[in-house]
């Protein structure tokens, strides 16, 4: 079972490395996100310093929204999901895999490069580690319940925007969560641990529920 | 003529033999034919009589005057549609776990019936803020749990739409219905677990109520009228279902009849 997992992960991670994978994708359009901002707001610093950890945060979820659409796609379309459903190893248990695959290609590199935008937007260096710190805390909570949308509407064809309206609600929480841990670090009223430790257990049960319902929601529609 | 179906009740009858005998349509809309118009003179003659006790003889309040009689509308409706969402979720499990036939259909009809009541909930709460607390809309936990819930309900509406075969569209939106059902707790305990603009629980507490007799009233009456016209509205939304998929079956067999016919035509002609 560890193999297949582990041969499903490295297989999704080699498919988003060449070309016709999404590739650094996620990245740039997390980038080009925290760019643009700053057309709409002005350059006032001082506004885009305040407002930067949930300026990143933001832009971490659509990034991953945008990205969610090709987890399951794909492999409905070349047939592999039919592998993957027929397979002995438990479909949780691949779920999981291609959760962790996405999670390494989108989540984790906009976690690490976070810091580095966190300059456009004027951020101090406690503040960026913040948003580092949150961002690969929460992150999987993203790629896991937008999972459970990739999988209601995986064999729909068209469905980018039915994706966005089904998983953005349920991403709120860690949206709310992520940003109060990020703000919290920079000094306020609330220690940085309080909603920190509530994000890392927002990912946790999120990994576990998302999985199952991601599962099921596959079985249903194959 | 549509072929019902009849179940073998006679030899294996499982425990909850009532609903498993509903699990017939035909049966279904028999019984629900001959309750709708009870059910919706019910829910009439209740929203009557609350409506008159909330408007004429529940007392202002010492605080608000009478503008606290908008709390006999937005309090049953914010109940509704929680109300409708734990039944969408309870119909859910009947379509994934039991395979019940009629589940399905009751959690189709319930979604526009609770994305309403939360609209009503929402747009009354705003009516209600704006005299009370200045302001239309505050970010806190309740209205923004209650703003989810309803976002919630549009994207369960917008998945039904989405599917085209009702049997797999229905087990979709199920396993969203019960991944979503972790915000009905949230709700409810949002007034307790963060600091809020909306007061805190009044009703439904340990404790007990805190609101006076005299207002209490005539809100448990209006509740009861709300709950009563949602059952009314839920059972008419199953009985169009059903018809609509039968008329569905029509079409389907209709085309299939035509193709079958060109076929032989242009098989007979060849």
């Amino acid at each position: 079972m560890t193999r297949a997992f582990l041969a499903l992960v490295l297989r999704d991670l080699r498919l988003a490395a060449r070309v016709g994978g999404s590739g650094a994708m996620g990245l740039v359009f997390f980038l080009m996100l925290v760019a643009v901002v700053p057309f709409a707001l002005g350059p006032d610093l001082n506004l885009l310093a305040r407002i930067g950890p949930a300026l990143l945060w933001f832009s971490a979820v659509l990034a991953t929204l945008i990205g969610l659409d090709r987890l399951f796609q794909t492999d409905v379309e070349d047939g592999a999901i039919d592998l993957i459903l027929s397979s002995d190893t438990p479909l949780e248990v691949l779920v999981a895999a291609k959760g962790v695959a996405h999670w390494l290609t989108t989540g984790l590199p906009l976690a690490l490069c976070a810091p580095l935008f966190g300059l456009l937007l004027a951020l101090t260096p406690g503040a960026m580690l913040a948003v580092a710190a949150t961002l690969v805390v929460g992150t999987p909570a993203l790629t896991f319940i937008g999972a459970v949308g990739a999988a209601l509407t995986a064999s729909l064809g068209r469905g980018g925007l039915l994706l966005a309206i089904l998983v953005m609600p349920l991403m709120v929480p860690t949206l709310i969560f992520g940003v109060s841990a990020a703000n919290a670090a920079t000094g306020g009223t609330i220690s940085f641990l309080t909603p920190f430790l509530i994000l890392a257990a927002l990912s946790l049960v999120a990994i576990v529920i998302g999985t199952f319902a991601a599962a099921a929601a596959l079985r249903q529609s194959a | 003529m549509i072929p019902t179906l009849e179940l073998a009740t006679s030899d294996r009858v499982p425990r909850f033999s009532s609903l498993w005998n509903l699990a017939n349509p035909t049966r279904f809309l028999g019984l629900a034919d001959r309750l709708l118009p009870w059910l919706a003179a019910l829910a009439a003659a209740l929203l009557a009589v609350g409506l008159y006790l909330s408007f004429f003889v529940a007392p202002p309040d010492y605080q608000q005057g009478e503008t606290v009689r908008i709390m006999f509308i937005h309090v049953p409706a914010a109940w509704l549609g929680l109300f409708m969402y734990v039944m969408m979720s309870a119909s859910a499990l009947g379509t994934l776990v039991w395979r019940h036939p009629l589940a399905d259909v009751a959690q189709k009809a319930a979604a526009p019936i609770g994305a309403a009541f939360t609209f009503v909930c929402l747009v009354t709460g705003s009516l209600w803020g704006k005299p009370m607390w200045g302001t239309w809309w505050v970010w806190d936990a309740r209205l923004t749990s209650v703003l989810v819930l309803f976002l919630m309900y549009l994207g369960i509406m917008a998945l039904w739409r989405a599917v085209d075969d009702p049997g797999r569209a229905a087990r979709a939106v199920a396993v969203l219905t019960l991944v979503g059902v972790v915000n009905i707790p949230i709700i409810k305990f949002s007034v307790d677990w963060w600091s809020t603009l909306h007061q805190p629980a009044a009703v439904f507490r340990i404790d007990g109520p805190t609101i006076h007799p005299s207002m209490l009233w005539p809100l448990l009456v209006m509740a009861l009228a709300f709950t009563m016209l949602a059952v009314a509205l839920h059972v008419a939304g199953m009985r169009n279902e059903i018809l609509r998929r039968r008329v569905r079956s029509l079409r389907l067999m209709e085309a299939e009849r035509l193709d079958a016919g060109v076929e032989t035509a242009a098989g007979a002609a060849r």
